[in-house]
């Protein structure tokens, strides 16, 4: 029955199909990380609001307006694209041997040669995750009901304190389901950095159909892992979150 | 201890306070009174300013409130208030609720404020509660914590919103016993509130607050036995 599929060409190509996925994991891992590190503070970011003094102006001009024009931007824009503009041009005017702005010279070289196709990948998922995420904090804190915020502020916690000890506990409950959800759109995701060169899953696959002109085997073998991980991810999410219910 | 000079408050267009002005004595007690939408608990909020008043003055100890240079949180630091929905942490025990503030704003160790925190609990009769999340207590029990977790900061000035409003009747009394037996022990308090018996027995001054102004003060035999206003008596005639 499964005659017609010649798992050989899986078989040939196991070693590359290996390092895809160490490739599309650290991948994942890397955007988890960072883009809810910095989708925190975006989503404070974008709804941060002084209401008299003189923190007023300066926080909606440097902090929540730009957020707002950063979320908008990364969540308007086909992934896609921003993977093409951060590798072609963004990464290429910090990274340059003669006039990188953050890293000249020789390393500059090396690290492109190297490492350019992941530093772009991984900056790109990173940064699109992070307007995802960001989001997602945001409605996770609007959902808190206004008095625990005002309690904290009365009994004189500043913002902060207020955010960290009262606020985000509370809410990160509320965002599990939904952080559990990107976490899976960025593990799909990551498969668009292969049009860069990157060697994750999805280039693998192209790779061993390159070779055999065979496309059913490769494609839906990378398919059954990615599912593999996906259903994973799920399960631990739900996992966490009964665990959250009950303390 | 409170001053207000020609407070104004506008939500969007609508003036909810419109020029209220009135002195608050230290050790005072003062009950707000009046219909559904006068304006008293935004007037309550103003006063530590978790609503922005747009005109006229607050004076509260030494604190200018509404001033942009004031310290709110040193301010509110200094004032309690408690909440007609309690407004517990519930992600915290009520021993954990109470130390919060303590630990964070005043910097006192954790064994000094649990310390306090199990006298406070057992002022409000709820020692044996202490590792009870807010979930597990009746309403009135998450009253007492709340008002606990205000005394925990020994505030000058305690604030109380409609402190029983969103309590089945039967826990009222807990509520209003513990409320009545902090009057008059060295704490200003103001307490916008719809128990009448209350403020009769307990306050010093009445405040009828009616369309965003004070229509009245007076004690509580001039207010409930003689008041001069029309509006006050009308109020009182439909609700005693």
């Amino acid at each position: 029955m499964l005659s017609w599929f010649r798992t050989d060409i899986i078989v040939e190509y196991w070693p590359l199909f290996l390092e895809g996925l160490k490739t599309t994991l650290e991948l994942t891992l890397i955007g988890v990380f960072f883009g809810t590190l910095l989708g925190l503070f975006l989503g404070i970011g974008k709804i941060a609001l002084v209401e008299r003094g003189p923190w007023k102006w300066p926080v909606k001009i440097f902090v929540r307006i730009p957020s707002q024009l950063y979320i908008t931007f990364f969540r308007g824009t086909p992934l896609f694209v921003q993977i093409l503009l951060i590798h072609f041009a963004l990464v290429p005017l910090l990274i340059h041997p003669d006039e990188g702005f953050l890293i000249q010279g020789d390393w500059a070289l090396l690290l492109k040669r190297e490492y350019g196709a992941f530093i772009s990948g991984a900056l790109a998922l990173s940064l699109n995750a992070a307007a995802y995420i960001a989001e997602i904090f945001r409605a996770g804190i609007q959902s808190i009901d206004k008095g625990q915020f005002e309690a904290a502020r009365s009994l004189g916690l500043n913002y902060f304190q207020t955010m960290k000890l009262i606020i985000i506990p509370q809410a990160f409950r509320r965002m599990l389901p939904p952080l559990g959800n990107e976490a899976i759109t960025l593990l799909k995701d990551s498969s668009l950095v292969s049009a860069i060169g990157l060697a994750e899953l999805a280039y693998a696959a192209r790779t061993a159909a390159g070779a055999y002109s065979r496309y059913w085997e490769p494609y839906l073998f990378i398919s059954f892992i990615y599912l593999l991980i996906t259903l994973g991810l799920s399960y631990g999410v739900h996992l966490l979150e009964r665990k959250f219910k009950n303390s | 201890m409170i001053q207000v000079k020609g407070l104004q408050k506008y939500f969007g267009k609508k003036q909810v306070l419109k020029d209220i002005n009135c002195e608050i004595n230290d050790n005072e007690v003062v009950c707000v009174i009046g219909p559904s939408g006068s304006g008293k608990s935004t007037f309550l909020r103003c006063l530590n300013a978790l609503e922005v008043a747009q005109g006229g003055e607050i004076l509260v100890d030494q604190f200018k409130v509404t001033d942009p240079e004031t310290d709110l949180n040193l301010l509110r630091s200094h004032v309690g208030m408690v909440f007609q929905r309690f407004n517990l942490f519930p992600h915290m025990t009520a021993l954990e609720n109470i130390c919060l503030a303590p630990i964070s704003v005043k910097k006192m160790t954790r064994q000094k404020a649990e310390e306090k925190a199990r006298e406070l609990l057992k002022r409000v009769g709820l020692s044996e509660k202490e590792n009870s999340y807010p979930h597990e207590l009746s309403g009135g029990q998450q009253q007492r914590v709340a008002i606990a977790r205000a005394l925990a900061m020994d505030p000058q000035l305690l604030l109380f919103d409609e402190p029983t409003s969103a309590l089945d009747p039967e826990m009222v009394g807990e509520v209003l016993d513990v409320i009545k037996s902090l009057a008059h022990g060295g704490k200003t308090m103001v307490v916008v509130t719809h128990e009448m018996g209350f403020a009769k027995q307990v306050c010093d001054r009445v405040f009828f607050m009616d369309a965003g102004q004070i229509i009245e003060i007076g004690t509580p035999q001039q207010i409930f036995g003689d008041a001069t206003n029309e509006r006050t008596r009308s109020f009182l005639s439909k609700i005693l």
